[in-house]
């Protein structure tokens, strides 16, 4: 038998030999198998009516509440605002100190020294975007040099954005030294930040891209692979969140080694959230199904989570002046 | 290590139907007693019996038969294709209202899983109805001459995969070309044609118009053999099709007949491999394999066999069987003990001849009728299952090297009904559609259905066409 590009990869210094050059490299992503886009959103849409109830659906509320990315990246944001974020991502709901944290909260990178003092020793964990977010255009010392800063001042997380012209225009060599490159800086004298990849899906349009990317973001060391930044329309749709998690199974079936997913954008209600976590248990498996391997980066639907908590310890629906604003 | 994220039961809720504890037949707008005994429909799932119900007897047949030609000629005939559109609008319309009362009743009756007959049966019941109720007052410019006429009375012969399905792909076409019904529903899945009836009465469908009987095989051929029939159509197993072709050999009625199948489908190695995947579930294990057209012949490129077979394999493990009730079932039960017996004595064949059985590691529930997804691979165009129609969660695995090898080994089956084509290549789709003998090619996908698409097969799958414009034909005088 013949091995697929996907096997290929899981043979010894097998990750070097595809990105030794840009024609190499180029190779291997476009031998990937395709991705039939109708099939991709018949499969997806089919996942979605999977119906969660009881349960499973206090199970799935609680497990979305302890993944979420508590999200604020305005012009708009100051001191304050982020302050009451990171009360928010501590105690989401503070009537119910049974309701879990959330895994961190995510800030522009002025804001990281303030969030880190903010959540102490909570166990949130505070995430910078970086790298010219959102749009990525800079050149490759500006984005080491925004990278660095928001280590520097304690971020535990880094999602960086890739180049998606660079990617659209086929250098991908560029991109995976770029990433390359940020991962090292995550790493930087004894830092340990995790690193997500947005792939800003929305502009790569593409399901053959996204796995591109996907792959490409992997090979070059993603911690996590995370679909967009939310200012682009349409962020985390359900079908592509299906391709890049399909991309982290084969990636750990070829090398053993589980990278994290997180779709970001656009997810705002309860129902939105279960449609995920389906999405996640039934591609790649209950493993995944851990704030280490999964986020989802939103900000609305943490309220939606917590009205749809109370309702089930209540049985009735309460309403919004019954969850905190921010 | 994450706890298991599981499903806590969402079962439909079967209070939305009332299934009485018997039933006649629905003759002349009316049920009636029937005369020829009585049979037990039960759930498949459960074993419980749902209700008795009748069988019809020659005479009954015959009743019902009369009651066809008194409406065909009293009034169906002279009814406008305008009119007659109007009562396949108002079904079409009622299908819809009540569909979920049709769907539980479905689920409960045959033992497919309740998602599938929600997403897939009703709907396209309703969508059945709405199709030709258009095409009712259009006929003259359907392609078929200037003045089409409806052949009369036609006998309605359908099988259990798909009951309220197949009554749609019969009924729809025949109403809305000016013809009368008298159909025969399987014995085994009796309840959805008859709350039909209802829905016919609900309409105001004149008397006589459909007639609704039940019974076993004795009744089918009593039906299809009468004398006064203009028309036969029939789905079912090439066996008896062959028995009603023999039957109405000699006679001036018209046949359609949609038969057996054992589809190839044909996966090269640049096929967009987890939509292939998903295509080869819904190929075979869609509706637990009762397709005829099914994809139960899996040929794939020898080059990326292994790889694909265990992707399969994996992705047959999250497959989700048990009580078809629950919303989040994927596999219900098999329909019949006939059938089960059937898909085993089949699958025992395969072990004998040396194919290497693989089973999905599923709890099967302790009573009802149950077969877990199996599949088997080292299989070669000289076994049993590579031939023979198993009607069942069976797939066969079997290898081709080249494109011609492909079309060889996929035409090599006394069948023709279905075939799959996987492959991002397009001209390669256009080549390999054009060299199967098959009715009906799919490309990239598998068993998608619209009113529209005619289907129906080539060699032992039988002959006409249902369903898309095609279909009026089988209900017309087209010289």
């Amino acid at each position: 038998m013949s091995p697929s590009p996907v096997a290929l990869i899981a043979e010894p210094g097998a990750v070097g030999d595809v990105t030794r050059s840009d024609a190499a490299l180029r190779r291997f992503l476009h031998g990937l198998p395709g991705v039939d886009q109708v099939g991709a959103d018949a499969r997806a849409a089919a996942l979605s009516t999977r119906s969660i109830k009881t349960t499973a659906k206090a199970f799935a509320i609680d497990l979305a509440i302890s993944m979420i990315d508590l999200t604020t990246l305005e012009g708009s944001d100051t001191p304050g605002k982020v302050r009451s974020l990171c009360a928010k991502a501590r105690r989401p709901d503070p009537h119910d100190p049974s309701v879990p944290m959330t895994a961190a909260v995510c800030v522009y990178n002025d804001l990281v020294g303030l969030a880190k003092d903010a959540l102490g020793d909570s166990g949130v964990k505070v995430a910078a975007v970086a790298t010219a977010f959102p749009s990525g255009r800079a050149s490759l010392a500006v984005k080491l040099a925004d990278t660095r800063d928001a280590v520097v001042q304690g971020a535990d997380e880094i999602d960086m954005v890739i180049d998606r012209g660079a990617f659209l225009s086929g250098r991908y060599l560029e991109i995976f030294e770029e990433i390359a490159a940020v991962k090292q800086v995550c790493q930087e004298d004894g830092a340990t930040a995790h690193l997500k990849v947005i792939l800003e899906t929305g502009e790569l349009q593409t399901y053959d891209s996204v796995r591109r990317a996907s792959w490409l973001a992997m090979l070059a060391g993603a911690d996590f692979i995370k679909t967009s930044t939310g200012k682009i329309s349409p962020a985390a749709t359900l079908p592509v969140t299906l391709v890049m998690l399909e991309a982290c199974r084969d990636w750990f079936d070829a090398t053993g080694h589980r990278i994290g997913m997180k779709p970001a954008g656009g997810i705002r209600t309860t129902k939105d959230a279960m449609k995920f976590l389906v999405l996640v248990n039934e591609t790649v498996g209950t493993e995944w199904l851990t704030p280490d391997l999964f986020r989802i980066g939103a900000s609305s639907l943490l309220n939606d989570l917590l009205l749809q908590r109370q309702k089930m310890a209540t049985g009735r629906y309460s309403g919004p002046d019954y969850v905190t604003v921010d | 290590m994450p706890t298991p994220f599981e499903y806590a039961p969402a079962p439909e809720s079967r209070a939305v139907v009332t299934i009485a504890s018997s039933y006649g037949l629905f003759i002349d707008g009316e049920f009636t007693d029937g005369t020829g005994g009585s049979l037990k429909s039960i759930n498949p799932a459960t074993e419980e019996v749902l209700s008795e119900i009748a069988i019809a007897s020659d005479a009954d047949v015959d009743r019902a038969v009369k009651a066809a030609r008194r409406a065909y000629t009293r009034v169906w005939s002279k009814t406008s294709g305008a009119e007659r559109a109007k009562y396949l609008f108002r079904i079409a319309r009622l299908v819809q209202e009540r569909s979920r009362e049709l769907a539980v009743l479905e689920t409960l009756d045959n033992g497919k899983p309740i998602k599938e007959s929600r997403d897939v049966d009703i709907p396209l019941v309703a969508a059945h109805f709405f199709y030709y109720a258009g095409w009712a007052d259009k006929l003259e410019h359907a392609g078929f001459g200037s003045n089409p006429r409806p052949l009369g009375v036609a006998a309605q012969v359908i099988p259990w995969n798909f009951p309220l399905l197949m009554l749609a792909w019969k009924i729809a076409p025949a109403l809305a070309t000016g013809n009368t019904v008298v159909l025969k529903p399987a014995e085994t899945t009796p309840l959805t044609a008859l709350l039909f009836a209802d829905i016919c009465r609900q309409a105001e469908l004149p008397p006589g118009v459909v007639n609704i009987i039940t019974g076993a095989g004795d009744t089918g051929r009593a039906l299809v053999e009468h004398p006064d029939v203009n028309k036969v159509a029939f789905t079912g197993s090439t066996e008896v099709g062959k028995a009603i072709a023999r039957s109405v050999a000699g006679t001036d009625k018209r046949l359609t007949l949609e038969l057996g199948g054992k589809a190839a489908n044909i996966v090269f190695d640049d096929a967009p491999v987890d939509q292939t995947v998903e295509g080869i579930v819904a190929g075979i294990f869609f509706n637990q394999g009762h397709v005829c057209c099914a994809g139960s012949r899996l040929l794939v490129q020898e080059s990326i066999a292994d790889e694909l077979v265990g992707r399969l394999k994996n992705r047959l493990g999250t497959l989700r069987l048990g009580d078809p009730m629950d919303k989040n079932t994927d596999i219900g039960a098999i329909n019949s003990l006939e059938q089960l017996e059937r898909i085993r004595h089949l699958a025992g064949v395969g072990d004998d001849e040396g194919a290497e059985r693989w089973t999905a590691d599923c709890e099967l529930p302790a009573k009802g009728y149950w077969f877990a997804p199996t599949v088997f691979t080292g299989v070669t165009q000289a076994h049993r299952i590579a031939r023979e129609e198993i009607f069942g969660p069976v797939l066969s695995v079997l290898t081709f090297r080249t494109p011609s090898e492909a079309i060889e080994k996929a035409n090599n089956s006394p069948y023709g009904l279905s075939a799959g084509i996987w492959t991002d290549k397009g001209s390669r789709i256009l080549k390999m559609a054009s060299s199967m003998r098959a009715g009906v090619v799919w490309a990239n996908t598998f068993n998608r259905f619209d009113p529209a698409s005619p289907f129906g097969g080539y060699k032992e799958s039988g002959y006409g066409r249902e369903g898309g414009r095609h279909g009026l034909a089988a209900y017309l005088h087209v010289d």
